[in-house]
């Protein structure tokens, strides 16, 4: 579904909130965890128990520069942390340290999307819903668990540069693959440690104003992204039509009530977002300043992997590969890993990068679409040694792909398997075995032949269609049409 | 061996060395001041051990045996520590402060938990949620907060030592309204975990016992910084014991601002005139004395009744009921129930505190009051430093007045809040500042309030100790 | 000064239930306190730089590895209503955080 139209143009901006993958959590020596029972990871200090003081994890804040570089932000050498003030059960202190007007990383670029700034905070705790409790009679009841309470977290916040829901939803790729290649997250949206919400507005097309936005908070899954910004538009469209006003709100996406008309998913807004929210910053006077030196630097640097906008680039620029075509494969590294193997046992080397990379798309489609390939029978020394048979005319393409059906199947070595299976392109020796297959294609449809004599060239593929056939594709289609019009011709 | 009645006459230092000596009995100590503790009739006290530690204190430790009185705003593991608020009512925590531990490790066992404003919001000890703590000196008088408790148990002999938390004053006053030895070190000397917080930026642990002796012994062990407080800091020399008689070569800066007209003047003509005699043995001793400025001292009282609200504000509001401590059920909602738990948790004064807080630190009025008063801090410091490039020392009484009425200032919060108008400049600024006995006046302690810049507290202390001993103050009074 | 409706904002705020005679005390108190410490507006403050903090450190981490945690059973000790391992509340609205 897409909910742009032409005359208005949506405005999105993302605020993910990513958990950071560390031993523990960011101001107490808590384990990080997932699916534990209930209030086994807590102490003094993420129960916020009278007392208690925080002090930060020093790998958080590695990864929060690790990131920084990552997205291209400027490194602050000294930022601070503030206490954000809101009473909620799953906020133990009555606030959450975060940071404020001094973050850690301002600026940067990912793609084509600018960010705003990113900062350190801690995770709230885990509201569990348990309806009526059998303790207390006749009361909507719910359970705190602190597991997750102080979890270490990276906020970003991007500049509002996406225009459709389907750009986000491919940015957030993006940012996906570049955290989980930095090894600082799991970046798992359904387990929860990405997060993201979205700033949505619409102005008239051209307009360069930007309209009243709203803010749709936690869609759990990509999709969920994609439906709640696009039903988010399509309302906002309609009450712009209707000539009423966007209030400034929080939204909440249900992505599993359905209305009887328009496609499923339900906006509810949660409270209007000035009455609510006095946060009441100021400097947390239990942390000192935070300070980013020159080793912490060069220590975080070291540790950068290529990330996939940077792969992209090289894909596109070193190895020739269309831009889409490195996109597609460097923003999932695991099959920009694989084709990178490939390619270096590839034995014509990096003139092999076109023709490797068109065959990975082969693989995906063979392998299903969520599959590494790294984890198949298929080794990427076999793909690059069916490609050189391929590019040296050794097997057809057709054939190739017969090749490939069966090394996803049972692994092996290309060249044995074409040997076995008797697939070997028609060519050198088989000369005058193809040559008498194109003669009597030739004489068994006239028709076809006169036209292709007369310059229609169309008309020339069933000719071939016909040799083909009859050779079980181990003939080259280009050499058999060349071979074809040189026959039509003379004859 | 020495007399029963005889142990406690024994302060913490000599008391330490006579058990180390094998010379009194550890356990005899404990049971003889346990038994004056339970007798309190001061309401100094919110808990008192059963018994004395099964286990002797180790042979070698500087503090061997000789129990501690700690302010109920320490955290002491199994044991309550209620911070002087119904709130928290019988929470016993699962953990012990740093500062605690540490005392503990040197081989002090504790003696009890000492009654307390609420949240060391106080001045006078009526802020407790467990009623008033009366003045050993006077039983109809406060004896100063917020750490009352501690000094009117050290005061009375209930014993040997005590400590408590200074934000404000709430160690210097007390100690000085009381007639004993208040230290409230250098912001950081000492941690701050466990240390139930009122205002983060500001608190401080410190010891409170009847000679500057003894406040150097506790105060040795408490020191250090702890990896649980990022604030704590490293301190840069070992605490020795005092010894010096003399003040040849000091010079000491008598503030105008805080001494001279305006809200200075508020100062009782007793006190001033304890404070003057003060001075002239301080020149006895070699002192120089002169008069010095500090400009902006004045102002502190208000920045101080911005910024500690505001923080207090923020680490009261985990008082919801939720995991600890007090709930008022409220209707089955949420709201409701944050609402009337800490409607009926806390008193008066937290709660006008926390409304000063919340309100200061407000959308639209953030910049004009708690960023206005942060600034104010600079100034003061600033004050400070160049004071300091003069002097070693500056010296001001360290309350306005002499131990008052119970219930004469509750009416009138701003009043009270004055008791901390010679405290709080040094609360700002971070700096060590000790409180000493320098007399009496109408039958009430005086206290002599001597302030040195970050880390000086050897000095300070040796200074402390050679005046003490030229003042000989008589602390019999207390003691009846 | 603070007004009837100041107050109730920030008692509001602060989640403090007051009553009618608290909020007629706290407005008077209040606004008392705030007439003093409002002499701090007339100092020339321009260009001062705050101070939320006096120590001179900055930098302070601990390395990212596990200590033991606190048992359950010790932390439920003290709760007002352990349900299933866990703080029961009454349930609130959902957060916008
Ligand atoms: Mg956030
Ligand atoms: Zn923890």
């Amino acid at each position: 579904m897409n909910a742009a139209s032409s005359e208005f143009e949506p405005v999105i901006g993302l605020e993910i909130h990513v958990q950071l993958k560390t031993n523990t959590k960011m101001f107490c020596g808590c384990q990080v965890s997932f699916g534990d029972p209930p209030n086994v990871h807590t102490c003094p200090t993420c129960l916020g128990l009278p007392g208690a003081l925080p002090v930060l994890n020093a790998r958080a804040v590695e990864f929060g520069i690790m990131i920084g570089l990552a997205l291209d932000s400027e490194i602050a050498p000294r930022s601070l942390f503030h206490r954000k003030n809101y009473f909620y059960p799953d906020s133990p202190k009555g606030y959450q340290i975060s940071q404020y007007d001094v973050p850690l990383c301002r600026g940067g670029r990912l793609g084509a999307v600018g960010i705003h700034r990113v900062h350190l905070e801690e995770d709230a705790a885990k509201l569990v819903h348990v309806g009526e409790s059998g303790r207390i009679h006749g009361s909507d009841r719910s359970v705190v668990d602190f597991n997750r309470c102080g979890t270490p977290l990276v906020e970003i916040v991007t500049e509002p540069d996406l225009h459709s829901a389907a750009d986000a939803h491919q940015w957030l790729t993006l940012l996906r693959t570049t955290l989980r290649q930095l090894g600082v997250s799991d970046v798992n949206m359904e387990e929860g440690s990405l997060r993201c919400d979205a700033n949505v507005s619409v102005r008239p097309a051209g307009s360069t104003d930007l309209g009243t936005k709203t803010e749709l908070k936690n869609m759990n899954s990509f999709r969920f992204l994609e439906r709640g910004v696009n039903a988010e538009i399509t309302r906002q469209i309609e009450l712009r039509r209707a000539g009423a006003d966007v209030v400034p709100e929080t939204l909440h996406f249900d992505p599993t009530a359905r209305s009887p008309d328009g496609p499923s998913g339900r906006l509810t807004s949660l409270r209007s977002k000035e009455e609510a929210h006095d946060y009441r910053y100021f400097p947390e006077p239990d942390l000192v300043a935070m300070v980013v030196d020159e080793p912490m630097l060069a220590a975080a640097t070291a540790q950068l992997p290529e990330l996939p906008a940077a792969r992209a680039e090289r894909f596109e620029h070193q190895l020739g590969l269309a831009a889409g075509r490195a996109r597609d494969l460097a923003y999932r590294r695991e099959l920009a890993d694989y084709f990178e193997r490939a390619l270096a046992a590839a034995p014509e080397g990096s003139s092999a990068a076109v023709e490797l990379s068109n065959w990975i798309p082969q693989l995906v489609e063979r392998i299903g679409s969520d599959a590494d390939p790294g984890q198949t029978k298929v080794a990427p020394e076999a793909l690059a040694a069916l490609v050189a048979m391929v590019t040296a005319k050794e097997v057809s393409r057709d054939a190739a792909r017969e090749v490939l059906t069966m090394l996803v199947q049972a692994g092996g070595d290309p060249r044995a398997i074409v040997e076995r299976e008797g697939l070997g392109a028609l060519s050198g020796d088989d000369g005058d075995h193809l040559r008498r297959l194109v003669e009597s294609a030739i004489a068994a449809d006239p028709d076809a032949a006169a036209k292709v004599r007369e310059g229609n060239m169309k008309a020339i593929g069933p000719l071939v269609g016909r040799v083909m056939r009859e050779t079980q594709g181990r003939a080259d289609g280009g050499e058999v049409t060349r071979m074809i019009r040189e026959q039509v011709a003379a004859g | 061996m020495t007399e029963v009645s005889e142990l406690t006459e024994l302060g913490g230092a000599r008391a330490a060395a006579l058990v180390r000596d094998g010379d009194i009995d550890a356990t005899a100590l404990f049971d003889a001041y346990r038994e004056r503790a339970a007798a309190d009739e001061l309401n100094a006290f919110t808990w008192i051990a059963e018994r004395a530690p099964e286990q002797a204190p180790p042979p070698r430790a500087p503090l061997a045996g000789v129990p501690l009185a700690v302010k109920d705003l320490f955290c002491t593991e199994g044991i309550p520590s209620q911070a002087g608020s119904r709130i928290l009512e019988g929470y016993r925590p699962p953990y012990t402060a740093t500062v605690v531990a540490k005392l503990q490790r040197a081989g002090v066992p504790l003696l009890g938990k000492t009654n307390q404003d609420e949240f060391a919001m106080g001045s006078s000890n009526e802020n407790s949620g467990f009623g008033p703590v009366l003045n050993p000196w006077d039983r109809t008088r406060v004896p100063g907060g917020s750490s009352g408790g501690s000094a009117a148990a050290v005061a009375a002999g209930l014993a040997p030592w005590a400590i408590g938390t200074d934000t404000g004053g709430s160690i210097r006053q007390p100690a000085a309204l009381c007639g004993v030895v208040g230290l409230k070190p250098t912001y950081g000397a000492c941690s701050r975990y466990g240390m139930i917080a009122f205002a983060s930026s500001l608190d401080q642990a410190g010891p409170l016992t009847r000679d500057v002796t003894d406040a150097a012994l506790l105060f040795s062990e408490m020191i250090g910084q702890d990896r649980m407080d990022s604030t704590s800091l490293k301190f840069p020399e070992p605490i020795a014991l005092p010894r010096r008689e003399d003040l040849k070569g000091l010079r000491l800066g008598v503030p105008e601002d805080l001494l001279g007209s305006g809200e200075g003047a508020g100062i009782e003509a007793g006190v001033r005139e304890s404070f003057e005699s003060s001075l002239a043995t301080a020149e006895g001793l070699g002192a120089a004395i002169e008069s010095c400025r500090l400009p902006h001292a004045p102002h502190a009282l208000s920045a101080y009744y911005l910024i500690a609200p505001a923080e207090a504000s923020a680490n009261l509001a985990r008082y919801d009921g939720v995991r600890y401590g007090l709930r008022i059920a409220g209707d089955e909602n949420l709201e409701t129930m944050y609402g009337r738990t800490r409607a009926v948790g806390f008193g008066a004064e937290v709660k006008r505190r926390v409304m000063l807080g919340t309100y200061a630190l407000s959308s639209g009025y953030y910049e004009a009051y708690y960023g206005s008063a942060q600034k104010v801090r600079t100034k003061i410091a600033e004050d400070f430093r160049s004071v300091f490039e003069r002097f070693d020392f500056i010296v001001t009484p360290t309350s306005p007045w002499t131990a008052f009425e119970l219930g004469a200032k509750t009416d009138d919060p701003l009043a009270m809040y004055m008791n901390d108008f010679c405290t709080v400049p040094m609360s700002l600024a971070g700096i060590p500042a000790i409180s000493i006995p320098s007399g009496l006046s109408g039958g009430l302690p005086v206290g002599l309030q001597l302030a040195g810049p970050a880390f000086s507290e050897g000095r300070l202390l040796d200074a402390a100790y050679a005046l003490e001993r030229a003042i000989g103050f008589d602390a019999t009074g207390a003691r009846a | 000064m603070l007004d009837r409706a100041q107050v109730l904002h920030v008692a509001r705020l602060a989640r403090l239930e007051l009553d009618e005679a608290e909020v007629e005390r706290m407005a008077a108190e209040l606004s008392k306190v705030l007439d003093h410490v409002e002499q701090i507006r007339e100092l020339d403050l321009e260009g001062v730089p705050p101070t939320s903090h006096v120590v001179d450190v900055t930098g302070v981490v601990r390395p990212d590895e596990p200590v033991p945690s606190l048992p359950r059973d010790v932390i439920l000790a003290q709760a007002p209503e352990p349900v299933d391992g866990g703080f029961g509340v009454p349930s609130p609205g959902p957060s916008s955080e």
